[in-house]
């Protein structure tokens, strides 16, 4: 019974990390989201920490600049970035961002071009010439 | 002396469906994804908090080191489930395993405690199989 009682509460924790997952882009706060997992917000925070090693809010601030910096990457202006990861402001995007990864998110895009194109027009610095012999791709 | 992995290497059967399976289900990151010319593709994953890792999705196709009879040998095995790639660990196996299996990801073992901690096996897209273990403190 134990058991039972312990999966079952696993599977809303995990219910709970997977809405974070889904709705970073939204204005969710704590209470969405013990909500979701149908708990008090003091035992909802301890057990989701347990699991998951930080708080439900430290989480979703992870999963928000993770995506911000896969858009940035792929181009979104830091306005366009910072309204789909849920920030109601570029400017308080840019400080958690930069707080974060140390560096602005303008930078950090700069960077990514700067790799993309080299990707592009000379993939080969990219890999290992072991296995760029075997393929081929140096000849 | 050697000191580090920096690269190792998975063998698939379709690199769009790996690239699916393990970005999208795992959570690993892209690190490098390079057209190499001819339809190749140097595609490169980290697991999550190992950055410095660089996972190759290595597509089994003729070509290179390839011939025909190569691919038809490494397919056939590698669907057969005849490879295991690694094994991976997490801060929460019952945790993880929820959430692996509710995006459809196939488990070959359920978790179970074993001396070391707990630990699952599971398969990639390919057929590929991997542990899965959370060990003691």
């Amino acid at each position: 019974m134990e058991q039972y009682e312990k999966i079952y509460l696993y599977k809303r924790i995990v219910r709970a990390k997977l809405f974070i997952d889904d709705h970073y882009s939204d204005n969710i706060d704590l209470d969405n989201i013990s909500d979701q997992a149908h708990f008090s917000k003091f035992h909802f925070i301890r057990l989701f920490k347990s699991i998951y090693g930080s708080t439900p809010n430290n989480y979703l601030i992870k999963v928000r600049m993770d995506k911000a910096k896969i858009l940035l990457a792929k181009g979104h202006s830091v306005l366009e970035t910072s309204n789909m990861v849920g920030f109601d402001s570029p400017t308080s995007f840019t400080g958690m961002f930069k707080k974060i990864s140390g560096q602005t998110p303008s930078t950090f895009q700069r960077e990514q071009d700067f790799k993309r194109n080299a990707m592009q027009s000379n993939p080969l610095l990219f890999v290992p010439n072991c296995f760029a012999e075997t393929h081929g791709w140096t000849k | 002396m050697i000191t580090k992995i920096t690269h190792t290497c998975i063998y698939v059967l379709n690199q769009d469906s790996a690239y699916d399976f393990y970005v999208n289900k795992l959570g690993f990151k892209v690190h490098t994804d390079a057209p190499m010319g001819e339809g190749a593709r140097w595609l490169t994953v980290t697991p999550p908090q190992q950055p410095e890792l660089e996972i190759t999705l290595f597509l089994v196709a003729e070509g290179g080191m390839f011939d025909k009879e190569t691919v038809q040998t490494m397919t056939t095995l590698i669907k057969k489930g005849t490879f295991g790639a690694a094994v991976f660990t997490c801060k929460d196996l019952l945790a993880t395993y929820e959430e692996l299996k509710s995006k459809e990801v196939v488990f070959k073992k359920l978790p179970t405690k074993e001396f070391y901690g707990f630990e699952a096996l599971f398969i990639d897209d390919s057929g590929n199989w991997f542990s899965l273990a959370q060990t003691n403190p």
